[in-house]
């Protein structure tokens, strides 16, 4: 096994600032954060009933429904996730705009949208309520504003993030300003003040990214030319994907290893394209809410439709940039930038990850001025996002939770008033819960999943609902929660290791603190000396590290003691005789050895006042006397951040299979389980009479007549349009 | 959501494009004329992107703000709007 030199990345430089952003690009954003503020205290004149605050008083137009249902998925979270997905999975990143997407709002445009529409419902918990009772409404009420919350708090604490990476701005500040500012507007406008905002925030944020693909594409010399690109250099960023193609969105899905997922057509089709899919997008409270509160059938339908239109559009300025990350994305020497996962520990080390390609394609293309709009792009959308999840929650808490549970009988005006506390409230529970990930970093990855848990099995009992009259009020709540349970289940399986899991032996070197009666004294900078010898090419090569000052910290690392033949894999002490550790670990259980890695992220190399950083897999260390050691032995029965392969394989049908894959085929197992309780349970208990049902299921929904329509405003016609484009774009990009 | 006493959302989309083209194509004359040292330059800075962008915008914005300036009742709303109303 070859040592491997893990390219230090000259884009971390001394400073934490990714970006350098100028007195130009400070007025951008100030000028966004005095703009939405003003839209706040403008539209509280237009929020005095309940329907005002919580549903914009019922009159949006088609193209407002659209972009704000659009604008509400189009987070910065989605947009620099969505890119570090391209940049991590290729060009199949784009099917969560095309399949992942495009049928569902279709569908939720042309079938779902009356029964919405007619049972004048205010949220999904609330048509919950009317199909199946009470039951399904409280746990889909509760489970949601859960969710909201939560979710707001992780793209707080994802903004903040950011924020301080690209900016230098304390995490503290971040979080305070964003999330007050949302807190005013939202407690002052309500919904109507949100979906202002989110339709800005759609402007801004073309008119602040789109620019990136523009100039990458000229850059890369065309669509060939970066395609060419990432051809060239796919292998030299994933290495351990060499077979697979970056660059179809259907050519690479016949087998689980030619393509980055590490999954089949299969999973892409009933795990992305039905389950996740129409879960998100047709029951997902949050998006539904956007459209349900047009002025008109024909407008919610319209209005979805038009998002579907923008909703293809979006690849543009998330797929490309991802793509053009492989291609273009390269350091000051004009090198090829490799960018590694948020849990590699090189990340933030010697290595940027994934999430930064977007903001790294903003720092090598927009300068003063065009920088300030991205950013203030990116907190427009951060913003806009906890905004969203904020009035939905008001929504939800007040109508779903509060109105039924604990004050049934109270004025408009009182609901009113209680929406604008629960936006102040969310907004503090939000600001509660990006704390918690702040001193918890690793609940995040729990986040990820957590929407899936939810809203699949919603999308089951809902579309039963409406398709079946049979379905009971008792199969609804058991079909959801048995779901519930199944989808937690099923993640929890994959996360379990009954062997144990032990992370890759590592050891990074850093500089000592020299303490007294636990005052510090001094700092002593680490200092290692890098021994090369040339290889049969000529090429020099790093065989031996020397560490001669400085402390180190070990992860499941055996180190021998002062005593001969005694190894330890924890603790903390002061070598006295140096200690050699080996380029290949042989951790207990496991078949093969594993390459020790080294991280440096800022040592001075020997006889030189030369500070340098770099990270290797597989090559000797030795320890000098002097060095303090810090070894700990990790082992792990449960990890919420690595998948066993052993267990994935039941799930996703393929030992390879990627994150992404794994999230798919459980979203799918997890709707079927729900179908099945759902009907099972439905054949054994007693259904609603049919008086009951009327507006709320098939066959028993009339259709308003809304007058006269023209064929240019006719829903059908323009879903069979962009049904036809979908269809084109899998076709040219297959 | 576009009531007879309620200035149309996309005036104010209209007003921020339009003051943003402008801080844009500014500073890109301005770099165009003061050009940036070498290393600091952005890559294909040549091609002055902020300076076109800008403009892009400044046209994009000011075309909003014409055609949905509050004007009272109903005349800012466009023709699928009222047509819609009626």
């Amino acid at each position: 096994m070859h040592a491997v030199l893990l390219a230090a990345s000259d884009s971390l430089g001394q400073s934490e600032r990714l970006l350098p952003v100028r007195g130009v690009d400070w007025l951008i954003i100030a000028i966004y954060f005095v703009v939405v503020l003003a839209i706040g205290f403008y539209l509280k004149r237009f929020t005095a009933t309940g329907e005002d605050f919580f549903l914009a008083g019922r009159k949006m137009t088609a193209w407002i429904a659209g972009l704000s249902f659009i604008s509400a998925n189009l987070s910065s979270l989605e947009t620099m996730g969505w890119s570090a997905m391209a940049y991590q999975y290729g060009m199949l990143a784009a099917h969560a705009y095309l399949i992942g997407a495009i049928p569902a709002i279709l569908f939720l445009a042309i079938v779902m949208m009356p029964f919405y529409y007619i049972c004048r419902t205010h949220s999904v918990p609330g048509y919950l309520k009317l199909r199946y009772g009470e039951g399904a409404r409280l746990l889909a009420g509760i489970s949601f504003a859960f969710m909201t919350v939560l979710v707001s708090g992780a793209s707080m604490f994802a903004m903040a993030k950011v924020l301080k990476l690209l900016l230098g701005w304390d995490i503290h500040s971040s979080i305070w300003v964003a999330s007050l500012t949302v807190a005013i507007y939202v407690a002052l406008g309500g919904l109507i003040s949100a979906v202002f905002n989110e339709v800005l925030q759609f402007f801004l944020i073309w008119f602040g990214s789109l620019l990136i693909p523009i100039l990458g594409l000229i850059h890369a010399g065309g669509w060939r030319g970066m395609l060419e690109k990432i051809n060239q250099n796919v292998g030299t960023i994933h290495p351990n994907l060499q077979q697979a193609d970056f660059t179809s969105l259907w050519r690479n899905l016949g087998s689980f290893d030619a393509n980055p997922m590490g999954i089949d057509w299969f999973g892409m089709v009933f795990g992305l394209g039905l389950a996740v899919s129409f879960g998100y997008w047709c029951t997902d409270f949050l998006q539904v809410q956007r459209v349900i509160v047009a002025k008109s059938l024909r407008s919610a339908q319209n209005g979805t439709v038009i998002g579907a239109v923008l909703k293809m559009c979006v690849p543009l300025i998330v797929t490309i940039p991802g793509l053009l990350g492989l291609a273009v994305l390269t350091n000051p020497d004009g090198s090829l930038m490799v960018l590694v996962p948020q849990n590699d520990p090189r990340a933030e080390i010697t290595h940027r990850t994934f999430n930064d390609v977007l903001p790294l394609l903003m720092g090598q293309y927009l300068g003063p001025g065009l920088l300030g709009l991205g950013v203030t792009a990116m907190i427009a959308g951060f913003m806009s996002g906890m905004a969203g999840n904020v009035s939905a929650f008001a929504t939800v808490w007040t109508y779903d939770v509060y109105r039924p549970l604990l004050n049934r009988n109270a004025s408009d005006q009182h609901y009113v008033k209680m929406g604008r506390w629960c936006a102040i409230v969310g907004v503090l529970a939000s600001i509660g819960t990006a704390y918690t990930l702040f001193w918890f970093g690793n609940i995040l990855a729990f986040l990820q999943v957590l929407v899936f848990f939810f809203i699949v099995p919603l999308f089951g009992v809902v579309i039963l609902g409406m398709l079946w009259k049979r379905a009971t009020p008792a199969a609804g709540f058991w079909g959801f929660l048995v779901a519930i349970l199944f989808s937690v289940g099923m993640w929890i399986f994959v996360h379990t290791f009954p062997d144990g899991y032990r992370p890759q032996p590592q050891i990074i070197i850093r500089q000592s603190e020299i303490k007294e009666d636990g005052r510090l004294l001094r700092v002593e900078p680490a200092i290692v000396r890098l021994q090369h010898q040339k290889d049969s090419r000529g090429q020099e090569k790093l065989t031996r590290i020397v560490v001669e000052q400085g402390k180190v910290h070990t992860t499941n690392v055996p180190i021998a003691g002062d005593s001969q033949d005694v190894f330890f894999l924890s603790g903390r002490w002061i070598l006295q005789k140096a200690a050699e550790l080996p380029a290949h670990v042989r951790q207990q259980g496991a078949e093969k050895s594993a390459d020790l890695r080294v991280l440096a992220p800022r040592v001075i190399e020997a006889g030189t006042q030369h500070e340098t950083r770099f990270g290797v897999d597989g090559v000797p260390v030795v320890l000098q006397p002097g060095v303090q050691v810090e070894a700990t032995e990790i082992v792990n029965y449960f990890n919420p951040a690595v998948f066993n392969p052993a267990h994935v394989r039941y799930v996703a049908r393929s030992e390879k299979a990627q994150e992404m894959a794994v999230n798919m085929y459980s979203a799918f197992w997890t709707l079927c389980v729900c179908v099945i309780v759902t009907v099972v349970v439905s054949l054994f208990t007693r259904p609603k009479p049919e008086s009951e049902l009327k507006n709320l299921v098939m066959g028993l929904t009339p259709l308003p007549d809304e007058g006269p329509c023209p064929w240019y405003e006719r829903p059908i016609l323009w879903a069979a349009v962009v049904a036809a484009v979908l269809v084109a774009i899998n076709i040219l990009f297959w | 959501m576009e009531s007879e006493h309620q200035v149309p959302i996309w005036f104010f989309i209209g007003c921020v494009l339009l003051v943003y083209g402008l801080i844009v194509s500014a500073t890109g004359v301005y770099l165009w004329i003061v050009p940036p040292p070498e290393e600091a330059r952005v890559k294909l800075y040549e091609y002055h992107a902020d300076v076109w962008w800008g403009i892009a915008m400044i046209l994009f914005g000011g075309l909003y703000c014409v055609r949905f300036w509050p004007r009272g009742n109903s005349s800012y709303q466009s023709a699928p709007q009222r047509r819609e109303q009626a």
